[in-house]
């Protein structure tokens, strides 16, 4: 299979300070040219779909390269069933999740961080090996992906206070707004920063009570398939969160236009695609959740807390109940 | 009113006596004396212009359209009829209005107009409500109690916002988006202007509205209203005009904010006409509500909670109670009371300040509803309608009762936007939240029952933006409004409506 050449990617590294003899070419070796003394066992990437980890039953994958053009993988590539799969998961998953106490969900993503801590350096060479990130850069970037998770679980049974309402109506009634969960959320995932960025957009929809259909970076998939495997083991159930690698340009027209999915975040929508997307998630009156105006993916910086944990995004995924309820004896 | 002893004879029972006929589809023995409600109030003026950067003119080709009252098939005026020119001039006085003036202006001078506002909507009320009576055919009594109160209290309740901001969003700085285009429906002319316009202009946006072309004139009113207020020329632009100059508008290239009350079908064409440029948007659309009654509710609240539910403005509102859900057990009793209260209702003269259901908004409304009612019956649902007189001209409707109905039934999923009920039948709470979510809609529903934990576990399983528990129809300007699913997505009213004016930025 032929290697896409990122030539443009490369010279980013360069730039970053990544030789071809440093921390990427290094990383890469390790996979392609283990050590004699031992063969290593190579991981299998799969999908993450209802809490099982399927391959594609379309038996497809397509190669993935590190951030200087080296090979070193073959990654799930996705078909239109296991999405249409994906999505029946999440909406099977919705409820139970969304009937979960506050403080249940709140935990429950907490734990999710509790796991990673765990999982660090794994983490860290993957995303060093994805990104051509130097290690230390790396480290920061991993640390802060969980301290996010850790930020935005918090926000489980503190939103509806902040977003919803008592309202003082001019007449004999009780008034209140509360906020609920939207329902499934379709997460097309930023193409630059595989796990931050990931996550960044992860966690807001899940702690408002939605299940997500994920489709992972394209470029640099293999750390959110790594975060499945944590989801896996964490006490997220199955279904809340479905993970699929695979052709932005094949999947998310299938995703904007799948009529049980009731939200869209668009933000990792390729250029070319994202007109013909939002006319499909018109068709269904879908919330789209946009990158603000002028934000590039590429130049989004996801180490700035303040532009990333940001409770809007949170209230992208909510819906607003009002509630009457009459005073008298 | 007739002496008729019988008419003076007390209710019995929980039934009306049987020589009244009420239920049996007759009409009520008695007749009430005209009380119109007196039009001089208002100065018809022979031709309405467009109101763009603080002027009223005429559209750039001349073209006019006519405004008929829907109650006596009369033209009342003629209004200028927008061009895209003059969309385009109207989008271009919203643009320097934001930002030479309106935009930069402290939040407490932008409220100090605002509050202006409400004040002369205070002072116009009644010709207010006669003019939006003449023009859309609601009764007289919705109008003024209803229409023009909540508006000015719209304009009231955000005034106060303009200066307060940063309390809404805790940690951010909120910006106006800039310019808003906004479109809305016949059904509330005035009280979806107040909706669509206090909040853009508290937030510092200025607008270009478009009103229905059935009832442009108490927007255009509205304008006169601006210029009594002072309020700086383009911060608000009406352009009257057919739906493709509300598509030109949403569409046009130096608007950054649509807002959209209509038909979902509308809204779903909007959406795609703004897809992949960085407008925001918000969408308040079509519903058909499940007005839920269990077997323990006060019945006859009910009854009068089912009424204001579906006949409330003829029907001709989206959040309707458009499906009755009635718990077996009761299902017998409350048809028979609802029936009852059915031939009391006084359909007629919109002007008349005794009259409960007016005209339907116009001619091609009315044909849908006589369609969907065609339909009923030819679907097999059982019809019912009290004998109530219908005046020789304009456009009615009778007050309109389908028992038998299936869920799959064209009445029981299809908006009719008219006074026509659905009524189907459920056995446990369960099955009630099953039906009452069967529906792509979801902006509004009720529940009536004397159990508080049964209210609230029903609130929890509604897939509803609005739930009104043992009342339906309520309005206040501090409530938040919009639907779940098809029925849209953004609120209007409250701190929440807010949040569709403005762009979040870090302190």
């Amino acid at each position: 299979m032929a290697v896409p050449k990122r030539p443009s990617k490369a010279s980013a590294a360069a730039k970053a300070g990544v030789a071809k003899t440093g921390a990427v070419a290094r990383a890469v070796r390790a996979r392609v040219e283990p050590a004699a003394a031992r063969i290593d066992v190579r991981k299998t990437w799969k999908l993450y779909i209802g809490g099982a980890f399927p391959r594609s039953e379309s038996g497809r994958s397509y190669v993935v390269s590190a951030s200087d053009g080296t090979p070193y993988a073959n990654a799930v590539r996705a078909s239109r069933k296991d999405l249409r799969d994906a999505v029946r998961a999440a909406r099977g998953a919705f409820h139970p999740w969304a009937d979960r106490t506050a403080m249940n969900r709140g935990q429950i993503l907490y734990r999710v961080a509790e796991l990673m801590e765990g999982r660090r350096d794994q983490f860290e060479a993957e995303v060093a090996l994805a990104e051509g990130l130097r290690a230390d850069r790396a480290r920061e970037v991993v640390a802060r992906a969980i301290d996010r998770w850790v930020w935005y679980a918090g926000w489980a049974d503190k939103i509806a206070q902040v977003l919803g309402s008592s309202n003082p109506v001019a007449s004999d009634y009780f008034n209140f707004t509360i906020p609920e969960a939207t329902g499934v959320v379709g997460i097309v995932a930023p193409e630059s920063s595989s796990l931050l960025g990931l996550i960044s957009r992860l966690a807001p929809p899940l702690v408002a009570g939605n299940s997500v259909v994920v489709l992972a970076s394209e470029t640099r998939p293999l750390p959110a398939v790594s975060l499945t495997e944590v989801l896996a083991t964490s006490d997220v159930p199955g279904g809340v969160i479905n993970v699929l690698t695979g052709r932005k340009h094949e999947l998310v027209p299938v995703l904007a236009a799948h009529e049980d999915v009731d939200a869209l975040d668009v933000w990792g929508v390729p250029d070319d695609l994202r007109t013909a997307v939002e006319l499909s998630a018109a068709d269904s009156v879908k919330r789209v959740a946009r990158r603000p105006k002028g934000v590039a993916d590429a130049r989004f910086d996801w180490l700035d807390d303040r532009a990333s944990e940001r409770p809007e995004w949170i209230a992208a995924y909510l819906e607003m109940k009002t509630v009457w309820h009459p005073i008298g004896v | 009113m007739t002496t008729d002893s019988k008419a003076l004879r007390p209710w019995s029972g929980d039934r009306a006596p049987a020589d009244w006929g009420l239920g049996d589809g007759q009409a009520v023995p008695w007749e009430y004396a005209p009380a119109p409600e007196s039009r001089d109030v208002v100065t018809l003026k022979p031709r309405y212009g467009l109101f763009i950067d603080g002027r009223e003119v005429q559209a750039s080709d001349g073209g006019i359209f006519r405004s008929v009252n829907p109650a006596t098939e009369e033209v009342i005026a003629e209004v200028a009829k927008a061009t895209t020119a003059d969309v385009d001039r109207a989008v271009r006085a919203a643009r320097r209005a934001q930002k030479t003036r309106w935009g930069s202006l402290p939040g407490k001078e932008r409220a100090k107009y605002l509050f202006r506002i409400a004040r002369i909507l205070q002072e116009r009320s009644r010709e207010f409500a006669v003019l939006e009576t003449m023009d859309s055919g609601k009764p007289i009594k919705e109008s003024r109690d209803v229409d023009v109160p909540l508006a000015a209290n719209h304009f009231w309740y955000y005034a106060g916002w303009a200066d307060k901001l940063d309390y809404a969003f805790p940690g951010r700085v909120a910006k106006p988006l800039g310019v808003a285009a906004q479109v809305i429906p016949w059904n509330f002319p005035l009280l979806m202007l107040a909706w669509k316009i206090a909040p853009a202009l508290a937030a510092g946006n200025t607008v270009v509205l478009k009103p229905a072309s059935t009832t442009p004139l108490t927007a255009l009113l509205f304008a006169e209203v601006c210029q009594q207020a002072d309020l700086p020329a383009g911060v608000v632009n009406i352009v009257p005009g057919p739906s493709d100059i509300g598509m030109h508008l949403v569409s046009h290239p130096d608007v950054d904010k649509v807002a959209f009350t209509g038909s979902t079908g509308v809204g779903k064409l909007i959406h795609k006409a703004i897809a992949g440029t960085d407008k925001a948007l918000t969408l308040e659309l079509g519903g058909k509500a499940a007005n839920i009654v269990f077997e323990d509710a006060a019945l006859d609240q009910a009854v009068e909670g089912i009424v204001n539910g579906i006949y409330f403005n003829q029907g001709e509102v989206c959040c309707a109670g458009s499906r009755l859900l009635v718990q077996e057990s009761i299902q017998g009793p409350l048809i028979e009371k609802l029936k009852d209260r059915l031939s009391t209702i006084r359909v007629g003269d919109p002007l008349d300040k005794n009259t409960d259901v007016g005209a339907i908004n116009s001619k091609a409304q009315l044909e849908k509803i006589t369609e969907l009612v065609a339909a009923g019956v030819a679907e097999g649902a059982e019809l019912y309608q009290p004998a109530c007189d219908l005046p020789e001209r304009g456009y009615f409707f009778r007050p309109t009762l389908f028992t038998n109905v299936a869920q799959s039934h064209r009445i029981a999923q299809e908006e009719i936007f008219g006074p026509v009920l659905s009524v189907l039948t459920f056995r446990t709470p369960d099955e009630a939240v099953e039906k009452a979510n069967n529906t792509p809609y979801g902006l509004s529903a009720g529940v009536w029952t004397e159990k508080g934990s049964r209210i609230l576990w029903m609130v929890r399983k509604m897939k509803a933006g609005v739930v009104w528990a043992n009342t339906f129809n309520r309005f206040d300007p501090t409530s938040p409004f919009g639907g779940y699913k098809e029925s849209g997505f953004g609120r209007e009213g409250g701190m929440q409506g807010l949040h569709a004016y403005v762009r979040l930025e870090d302190r």
